[in-house]
Order: structure tokens, then sequence, then C-alpha cells
């Protein structure tokens, strides 16, 4: 029965696929796209769906293949950089294929609002040869999600989302349908698919590059990629994703030119070639990287035509779309807008909470410091990284998830003395284990300060797996030399003895670890 | 019919449940919305700020182009400034005069509520003496819907039911609370609406509501007083410091006597 509900694009994608019939959601949070899985954790119970996070997105990852291998349906939810993490998994899994309906949202976020790069995951799907689908407003990333689940079944291969910041958290009302019964139990009874053995991958990748012109087939006749004409042929315009209701929005509905809306690869280059012998100049308006544009341009270009994006500049390279550059890149005037009347307007960054505990830390931690100057710590992914701000000075890394501690380690191999690394719980239980056992083995001398708040506090307070006695077992089982491992509650009134317990270990010429265990304010707020 | 707001303020004021009310509110009139918000390290203490668009039609993007919106609402008075290009002429600027002082060069004390007065359609609230009246403090929020309800296709008790469901697990005097501190706030919105309509400055509206006391607030006499704001009494008024005072019959004889 058709409803209409209010609904963050995280969040029709994750309807979509509860009335597509998943029996798991998978995922690790990560800005824009926590709120997909959160979603679907709401109504996991009533709707008998497996949804708790996992260790990290490679960890989802696999465990969705697992579910899929039973003949189930699961949706697998991250941000763009997480794909990066679970990128083995993804790309192997379209040489394995897959049975049950897999199907993967990855969320970009063009414009870093919260991330460390802008990378364009059109590529990851285009790497792997599977299809992806992409949405332009909240009713598409309902009704895709829906369909992607029968795509991914009948092409026998994981399907990708892929959405942008801007929709994910933009709230529009939905329509929603009809809904699916999960799938029973089947799992595969030959798993020649899903072994990997280089005999056996030669025949499936062979399998799946067979699968291609299906998939662009597919691409050509999708209610996705739209070709409309217009009265005037002087000009063509090809949009992707959200960019299309920019377009629409320059012209008020009513856009002259012949349009190419894109959302489902491979691409379909029918129709591009269709939209290319009908104008004599060719726009493209892409929220991401300049993906179509590159494969239309070529190293050629095309003959007789004048193409227009990102790589000539009519379209700035970086940062999201807006309505604004979106018109400007059609030629379209655009009103200058209000000058600020205060002369100056400082700008306002996030900070640390009041009273937390990182605040603290970092000020004990400087204050051990201090004997070698201004020595910042190797940082890693989450609130912490606020460190790197005045008045702490104490964060001088942010690269990926658990880099801290292995960047730490390479420094010490270098000779840099003393050495520390900040990484918080749960993000070391999503990559830094690996990289403490490596240095423990070594006996690298750095020291490793874990900042245990007890929640993944950033992204909005999520449950952790390594915090209290079970990080203290983790440490320990690591095999960390129990006179260089301590825990300290950092509080500004014990600075001193604790700013003496941390530059001991500083001094050492070994691997040490210090835990800083101290809850997270919002988390306490929430009564966690 | 359109509406384009940019809802502004700092992490942690409440501009989500600002959007919670707007969004429903629309909704229950069969209108159609988007509603881009921000998530993630923003929240923690920096600037905020949501794309929110009411219409009769469908809306094609989610975030307003610049020049476009009707109205800035805004929880904290200096993130008004980040956004006056999405402004479009003739729109409003409602702002909650309580500054957010987290950053170490917040501009003088003066100098904010200057450059907002200077605009041709602004309105200071006093959000944070409205709601500490009621004993409301963390309900700034609630003041701003308020104040914004009469430049919007709403009524002010029409929230009400959505206050109940982002309140309502406290207890309905939680709920009765906001809902009166909202209603403090559209009195003040709809009051100042009116004298800005009639032509008064936005530096005379807010020097003369700095005077009143909210609750009392009538918006239907409000055009009563555009007349006589410029005259020698009001201006006497409005030059003398002191507890605000009922907007009534009486106030509105001496000034216009």
């Amino acid at each position: 029965m058709a409803e209409r509900e209010l609904l963050l694009g995280d969040e029709a994608v994750a309807l979509g696929a509860i009335h597509a019939g998943i029996s798991g959601a998978y995922g690790y949070p990560g800005t824009p796209s926590t709120e997909l899985f959160e979603f679907v954790q709401g109504c996991a119970e009533a709707e008998g769906i497996h949804a708790v996070w996992s260790a990290n997105e490679k960890v989802a990852y696999e465990e969705a293949l697992g579910m899929s291998f039973a003949g189930k349906r699961s949706i697998i939810s991250m941000k763009h950089v997480g794909l990066n993490v679970a990128a083995d998994a993804f790309v192997n899994s379209g040489v394995t294929g897959i049975h049950g309906g897999l199907v993967l949202c990855v969320a970009d976020d063009p414009g870093m609002h919260s991330s460390q790069n802008e990378q364009d995951s059109r590529y990851y799907a285009k790497f792997a040869l599977v299809p992806c689908l992409e949405p332009a407003d909240q009713q598409e990333a309902y009704d895709m999600a829906r369909v992607a689940f029968d795509l991914s079944e009948q092409t026998k291969l994981p399907v990708v989302m892929r959405i942008v910041t801007r929709l994910a958290h933009s709230r529009a009302d939905v329509v929603t349908g009809d809904r699916s019964p999960q799938n029973a139990m089947n799992p595969l009874a030959d798993t020649f698919n899903f072994t990997l053995l280089p005999t056996i991958a030669r025949v499936l990748y062979q399998r799946l590059t067979d699968k291609q012109p299906d998939l662009e087939a597919r691409s050509e006749r999708s209610p996705w990629n739209v070709l409309l004409d217009g009265p005037d042929h002087s000009r063509g315009v090809i949009v992707n994703g959200i960019a299309w209701n920019y377009l629409g929005e320059a012209y008020e509905g009513r856009i002259p030119y012949p349009v190419l809306k894109v959302g489902q690869y491979p691409a379909p280059v029918a129709k591009i070639r269709a939209l290319l012998e009908m104008v004599d100049e060719l726009v493209i308006l892409e929220e991401g990287y300049p993906f179509l544009e590159e494969m239309i341009r070529g190293v050629t270009g095309v003959h007789g035509k004048r193409i227009r994006g990102k790589l000539d500049g009519a379209v700035p390279r970086c940062g999201e779309l807006t309505p604004m550059i979106v018109a400007k890149a059609m030629g379209l005037p655009v009103p200058d807008g209000m000058a600020p009347t205060l002369e100056v307007v400082p700008n306002r960054p996030p900070t640390l909470c009041p009273g937390c505990g990182h605040i603290d830390a970092f000020a004990i931690i400087k204050a051990a410091l201090a004997p070698w100057g201004d020595v910042r710590m190797f940082g890693d992914i989450g609130c912490y990284t606020l460190g790197y701000y005045p008045p702490h000075n104490a964060i001088g890394s942010c690269v990926d998830m658990g880099a801290s501690i292995s960047m730490a380690s390479g420094a010490a191999h270098a000779g840099m003395h003393p050495v520390v690394a900040a990484i918080g719980d749960s993000t070391f239980g999503h990559s830094g284990m690996t990289g403490l056992m490596t240095a423990i083995r070594e006996n690298t001398p750095m020291t490793l300060v874990i900042l245990d708040n007890g929640t993944v506090a950033m992204t909005g307070t999520q449950k952790t797996m390594c915090t209290g006695e079970d990080l203290v077992n983790i440490v320990k089982g690591l095999g960390v030399d129990p006179d260089h491992f301590k825990i300290i509650e950092p509080h500004r009134a014990k600075a001193a003895e604790q700013a003496a317990i941390l530059r001991a270990e500083f001094e050492y010429r070994g691997t040490s670890v210090v835990i800083a265990r101290r809850p997270c304010v919002q988390m306490k707020r929430k009564g966690g | 019919m359109k509406y384009d707001i940019i809802l502004a303020g700092v992490g942690g004021q409440g501009i989500l449940s600002i959007a919670y009310l707007l969004d429903h509110a629309a909704i229950a009139r069969g209108l159609r919305f988007k509603q881009a918000e921000v998530h993630g390290m923003a929240q923690r203490g920096g600037a905020v700020y949501s794309h929110m668009r009411i219409s009769d039609a469908p809306i094609l993007s989610d975030l307003i182009p610049e020049g476009h919106a009707d109205m800035i609402l805004s929880v904290e008075p200096l993130e008004v400034q980040r956004y006056l290009n999405y402004l479009r002429p003739g729109g409003v600027v409602i702002s909650n005069d309580e500054p957010v002082k987290n950053i170490a060069d917040y501009p003088a004390d003066g100098l904010v509520d200057a450059a907002l007065m200077a605009l041709p359609r602004a309105i200071l609230v006093d959000a944070a003496g409205i709601a500490s009246a009621a004993k409301m403090s963390k309900a700034q929020n609630m003041v701003m819907v308020g104040a914004a309800t009469p430049f919007l296709p709403f009524q002010w008790a029409e929230f009400e039911p959505f206050v109940q469901r982002l309140f309502g697990a406290k207890g309905d005097h939680v709920v009765q609370a906001n809902m009166t501190v909202l209603e403090a706030g559209w009195r003040v919105g709809a009051f100042a609406k009116e004298l800005l309509d009639a032509g008064v400055s936005s530096a005379l509206v807010g020097r003369f509501l700095a005077r009143l006391q909210p609750m009392t607030l009538d918006p239907a006499a409000a055009r009563g007083y555009a007349g006589v704001l410029e005259g020698v009494r009001a201006q006497a008024f409005l030059a003398t410091e002191g507890a605000r005072v009922a907007c009534d019959t009486a106030l509105l004889n001496t000034l216009s006597a």
C-alpha cells in the first residue's frame, strides 16, 4: 500500500532495502552514511533483520557476502573512504558473484563536509565491473534500492548504490510501495563460485567480463537513464544524480536543451552517442569526479563538438555542485547575493564539547611532552582529530583509520623520538590492532595512547566493540609488556601525576600503551 | 507559493528540532518540502545550517540557490552573516540576539546586533529572555520557530502535535511550556512583521521590542504604533532604560499623546 513518509536520502535507501526483503544490514558508522544503517537498526527486531554494527567496513562486507552465500538479501552501508577498507572483499565479490541479492550503498562526500577526500565511488563500481545506481532524489533512492536487489539477483552480481551528502542528509517526502518477503534459506550448493583459487578465478573473471554486454544493455534500457529532447539543439547536457535537480532549478523545470540524465552504470554509451549527434556543444555536469567526462572526451576529444565540464574549467574541479555553479556553467545570470554587513565574519570551526575528556587528555599529554618541545601526536579519525586546533595543538596527522599507530611506528623506525600515537577505542577496534601487534613484535620505540571514551562519538555515539576491560584484554593479548601498559583517567586535577606517568613511557625505548579512559559527554547525556 | 528558509546556528542549539517542526507542519498541510541538513563533525559546536524549502509544487534542488531565500532563521546572531548571500531582495532575517561566544575572535559587543539592525528587514528576538522567563532556558529554538511562523503558511498552534512528539516523553508540562515559549516567539515575530510591513526600520522595531513584555504583544494592535514611534514621546520612551513594560492601550496612549 502506498504511503507517504518523511525520509532522509539515507533512510529512503534503508526503507527501500527493507521493502525489498533484506535479512541483514551491515556497516560501520561514517558520515554521511550512518543514518542508513540506523534506520534499519531501529526496526530490525520487528522486521526480523540482523542489524549490528560491524568492526569495520571490510568485516561488514564479508558478513553480507556470507548472507548472500546463504541465499538471503542484505545491504551494506559505508562512507566513500570506508569502501577503501572494504575494497578487497568488494572487488573480489564481483568475481565470485553473489547468490542472495547484495547491495552496497556508498555515501560519497563531495565538498568534504566530514571527510578526508572526495573520491567518487563510481570508479569502484567500474573497477569491480559491477552495476551502479545513482539516485537523483529521495524517491529514486527508495525506488532504486528496491530494484537494486532484483538487479543483483538477475545479474548474480553485487550492485552499488552511490549517493552523496546532499541526498543522504536531505529530507523529503517519499511514496512507498509494496513489500517483498525475505528470501528463504537457500545456501549455495556448488561452492565453485566462492573459491577464488587461480584456476577457478580465471574462469570466473572471464564470466564477469562476459556479463558486461548484458550490463550495458540493461543501462541502455534503464528507466534511470533518460534522454529528454529539448527545442534548442545548440547544446546538450549530461547530468548524474542530484546534478539533475540543480539543472532543473536553473531553468525552473523547463530545460530548453536535450538532456541525458544518468542514473545507472555502466554508462549508457548509445544514449550518449545519440545526444552527441543531436547537439553542437555538450555540457557535462557531474556531482563527483569527471567520470563520464573523461570517458566521453577520451584522448582525442569528440571531433566537431565542444565538450564543457570539469576538465575545461566550466565547472570547478573540486568541491560539490551547487545551483549557482550549475547556473553559471550554463551561462545563466546569477544574482550577486547580499554581502555580510559585518566587516569581519570569523570562522566557527567545530570544537570538542565542553567537559570532553579529550581536552584534559591533550593538556596532560602536551605537558608530558614539554621537555621535547612542541611535539604533536600522530592522530587518527574521530572527535580527537579536533586536537589539531588550538588551544590543544596536540594532533599532527589524520590520514585514515588506524594510520596513527603505523605512521608512528614508521617515524620511530626512521629514528624520531619520542613518537606518540593517539587513537580512539572504536578506531582501534576498526584498524588499530594489527598496527599495534606489528609494533609490539618489533618492540618499536613508540607510545600509543588509546583515548577510550566508550563510544563512536563523532558519528553520534554508536556502540563500540573495544572499550573498558574488553579493550584492556585485547591490548594485553597483543603482547604489550605489562610494565609499559598504563591506564589513567585523565583529569586536570591529577595532571602532574598523570603527566609523569606518560613522560616515563615517552622516554622508554620500546612499545608502550596508555589507555586514557573517560566516558564521552554526549554518550552520558544520552544516558549511555 | 514557495518558502525558502536558511536555518542557521551553532552545533548543539537544536536547529534540527526546528527543521523537524517545520517539516511536519508542511506535510500536515499537504505541502511539499526538502530539507538539507548538516551532520557529523560540524555538529560539535561549529557553524551549522539547514536549507529548508517548502512549496505547493514539486521542489527540485535540495539546496536553495543564492539570492533566493525568503528567510534566514538563526538561533545565533553572528551566524546570520554567513548566509546573507542566500537572502533574496525583500527577504527577512529573524535571529536570536543571544551570542554563542565559543571562538576567541568573536566580534565586540554591539557590533553583531548593529550589523543585523542595518538590514532592511531584520528581527532580533530575545529568545534567551523569553525561554528563561518560562524556565525553559534550553527552548530558545522553540521561541525562534514561533517568531518565524508569521512569515510562513502556518499558525503557531499547528506545531503542538509535533512538539508533543519531540517532548511528550518528558511529560505534558514540558510540551505545554514549549508551546508557551513558541507562542511568545510568535507574538514577537507577528508584532514586528506588522511594524516592518508598515515601513518602520529594523533598528527602530528592535529598540521598541527590547522595551516590551513579549506575552503582552498583540499583533493586531501593532499598526497603531507604526505612526507614533518616530514621535517625541516614543523617542523619549525608547531612550530610557528600565524594565520591560506591558504593550497595552495605556502604553499606546502614552506614546501617542
